[in-house]
């Protein structure tokens, strides 16, 4: 396959929404997952013979299992509220990128075979049948959605595409066709326990390392403990938090935090993965089972605390799901939320003075704040809504000087995507993903030309990886992207030497 | 007895069968399927009076469309508002006497008559002015405002244009509510209105007005996010649980 050339679009002084170019990327397509990483997940290893009979059995099963598939299918009017919502349409300008549209390559198919009006009136409403060029229009541009739910905050009944992404890419394992991405991490977390593959000695040697560069930085022993029996807090956190710059720094910072409070805690090789890909594709049974690890890991360390490191959709699976999944929690420490946000604990702790701060340790940053979508628009932080735009920037502005917001329609429950989320992190996906980035991107050279921003902190691993590898296509260096922990961690105050 | 009073009648009686039958068919669809995660647009309320208010707001005020576009909110909250008060107005064919907010509203619903048909327009003019609506428009979404269109236009031409019997009209209303039928004035306009009235309640549960329940069971709207405060398990799923242990 030629690798599509990977063009970043002019950035806007003000966002425009594009003219269409019908079908630009129908061609970007992410690699097919063999048979051997579909067949690890109990999928079958390529395209089956009767797809199409499956297919339509799958979802009709899931029709009768999700009330958010049908109503979602069903209430659409049409209305376009939500066509200049997605990045990915912002960025490429391919109708199909729209988000009532890439329902749409769905709902035909519903209509088609469990509707009336489609039965009997295909034409009239826009029913058709489930044929290879329509798999094919799945395929790319069910993975050009990062399930980032921008468009549910603006439709008038609230459809949310991610749910129909996702049950159409689980509709589309069962017959064969998954994605080689994010299949491949799946099965790594299942056999090793974690995304990168990353085995307990070679993690704990990781560890020790960066054990030894914290020494080096604060001349103080601050530990990165892992395993340990009778710890207070388990702390799960992204994986890539334990190599990937710049992700290492916030776990630096979570270790001072927890180092300068003085609370006890673990890091768990058996689950030493916050991410739950499980979700990317839809599939209840996969997101249990990734999820299952932190409970049985939780339950053998012994932790009174479950507490969740910097990650976007980690979160949510952790905040909305985790109760449901491999709940209850009971057995916790009641005065604590379960799971609690490292943003909470940071939070409550300054709240308390339990952690105090040299502020002027981030001075050379003038930061603004990336939302993730996940925790912006699919779960929460402390006790009240919205407290998931708060509490991290309440963090922020308690460890730097120079704080300032990105335009309104860019931030909060507004906030556009990286680009990278959903199972879209991946380097067949560049095009996409760069394009895909043009809003924010947009958003952020507006405040480095008013305010002079030198810093995007975020807390999500895969805004992270995305920025770090997606800025310099439009011309932003990459060490402009960074963790919430690790400003925290440049500024928090350890006590004497 | 005329043919068009038996005609009318028997179609209306058919129609709303079929429209109530089916509507209570979907509702009830929608109310068994389960939702087996916690998945409200957030921020949502944490309690369950908040997301009464967070659903009032949709219902009346359309406050995610307010938030999305401020062109399909305007056309789109007129046209419904309107028709609300063009219904209210119409009970005074249906009730005696007259109920008296029924008897209070009918100048503005007679306004509303005419903000209905403007929205509608408003509304049909976008598919075929914006280029992505236009992309994403359907027939039957063409058809479905046309036929709105018609609706209004056929009443509202029998209030200024040419005027029918409505004390007789009412009779015949009156009579289909207490099956004691009484004739239907001669009048083509309201046979044309009556026919497509007929025809919008026959097809509301088995098109994309199913949007009026829709709202009502749509997890990302009506779920209260309070998922770490209170365990959340849909049947199937506990059976599943209950089955691995
Ligand atoms: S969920 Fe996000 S990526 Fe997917 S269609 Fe909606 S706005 Fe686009
Ligand atoms: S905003 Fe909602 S109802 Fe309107 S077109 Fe988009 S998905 Fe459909």
């Amino acid at each position: 396959m030629a690798a599509a050339p990977i063009t970043a679009p002019p950035l806007k002084p003000y966002p425009v929404i594009p003219i269409l170019e019908v079908g630009a990327m129908a061609g970007t397509k992410s690699f097919p997952a063999n048979a051997q990483i579909q067949e690890a997940l109990g999928f079958p290893g390529e395209l089956v013979e009767d797809w199409h009979d499956k297919a339509i059995d799958k979802l009709g099963e899931l029709l009768g299992k999700y009330r958010s598939l049908k109503v979602y299918l069903d209430a659409c009017v049409h209305c376009g509220a939500c066509t200049d919502k997605c990045h990915y349409f912002l960025g490429t300008g391919d109708p199909k990128n729209m988000p009532v549209a890439r329902q749409d390559l769905l709902r035909k198919v519903y209509r088609r075979h469990f509707t009336w009006s489609g039965k009997w009136f295909p034409k009239l409403v826009g029913a058709e049948d489930l044929t290879k060029e329509v798999l094919d229009d799945w395929y790319s541009y069910f993975h050009q959605c990062s399930e980032c739910r921008r468009c549910s905050v603006f439709c008038p009944y609230g459809i949310d595409t991610a749910e129909i992404t996702m049950a159409a890419r689980e509709v589309m394992d069962t017959i064969g066709l998954g994605t080689k991405y994010t299949n491949e991490i799946i099965g790594k977390v299942h056999k090793v326990g974690n995304n990168l593959g990353l085995p307990p000695a070679a993690l704990q040697d990781t560890l020790s390392s960066i054990e030894e560069d914290l020494k080096e930085e604060t001349g103080q022993d601050i530990r990165l403990p892992v395993n340990e029996k009778g710890a207070e807090v388990l702390l799960v956190t992204p994986s890539a938090d334990f190599f990937a710059e710049p992700h290492v720094y916030s776990l630096m910072g979570y270790a001072k935090v927890f180092h300068a409070a003085g609370i006890s805690w673990t890091l768990s090789t058996h689950a030493s993965e916050a991410a739950n890909f499980g979700m990317f594709i839809g599939n209840y049974g996969q997101m249990q089972k990734i999820a299952t690890r932190v409970r049985e890991s939780i339950l053998d360390l012994g932790a009174r605390r479950l507490v969740v490191g910097e990650c976007g959709h980690a979160w949510r699976a952790a905040y909305s799901f985790w109760n449901t999944l491999i709940g209850p929690f009971d057995f916790l420490d009641p005065n604590y939320p379960v799971p609690q946000h490292i943003c909470e604990l940071t939070y409550d702790l300054i709240q308390r003075g339990a952690i105090a701060f040299d502020k002027s340790a981030n001075d050379k940053y003038v930061v603004t704040f990336h939302d993730s979508c996940n925790v912006a628009r699919a779960s929460r932080m402390g006790n009240l809504p919205g407290g998931q735009f708060e509490i991290p920037r309440a963090i922020i502005r308690a460890v730097a000087n120079k704080f300032v917001e990105m335009y309104p329609d860019s931030i909060r429950e507004k906030t556009f995507c990286c680009g990278g989320g959903g199972g879209i992190l991946t380097d067949d996906l560049m095009d996409v993903r760069v394009k895909g980035a043009l809003p924010r991107m947009e958003a952020l050279q507006a405040v480095v030309d008013s305010d002079g921003v030198n810093f995007m902190a975020m807390i999500c691993a895969i805004c992270k990886a995305q920025f770090t590898k997606v800025v310099p296509y439009y011309k932003f260096n990459m060490s402009m992207v960074g963790g919430v922990h690790q400003l925290v961690g440049n500024a928090i105050r350890l006590g004497p030497k | 007895m005329t043919t068009a009073t038996v005609f009318f009648a028997l179609l209306l009686y058919a129609a709303t069968l079929l429209g109530v039958a089916g509507l209570v068919w979907r509702i009830r669809d929608y109310a068994r399927t389960p939702a087996p995660l916690k998945i409200p647009t957030t921020p949502a309320p944490t309690t369950t009076g908040g997301v009464v208010l967070r659903m009032l707001r949709e219902v009346t005020l359309f406050e995610s469309l307010f938030k999305a576009n401020l062109w399909i909110w305007l056309f789109g909250w007129m046209f419904h508002v309107s028709l609300a008060l063009v219904l209210a107005r119409h009970l005074r064919y249906f009730t005696e006497p007259v109920w008296f907010w029924v008897a209070w509203i009918q100048p503005f619903g007679l306004y509303a008559g005419l903000a209905m048909v403007a929205g509608l327009a408003g509304l049909w003019a976008r598919r075929f002015l914006v280029e992505r609506i236009r992309y994403i428009s359907t027939p039957s979404d063409h058809l479905m405002l046309a036929l709105l269109l018609g609706i209004g236009a056929s009443g509202l031409s029998m209030k200024f244009l040419d005027h029918t019997d409505i004390i007789d009209l009412k009779a015949f209303a009156l009579g289909l509510i207490y099956f004691d039928w009484q004739p239907l004035p001669a009048h083509p306009l309201l046979y044309l209105h009556l026919l497509l009235v007929a025809l919008l309640i026959g097809i509301f549960p088995y098109s994309k007005l199913l949007h009026a329940p829709g709202l009502f069971f749509s997890p990302g709207r009506n779920q209260a996010d309070n998922p770490r405060e209170k365990r959340h398990l849909a049947d199937w799923a506990a059976k599943l649980e209950k089955a691995k242990v």
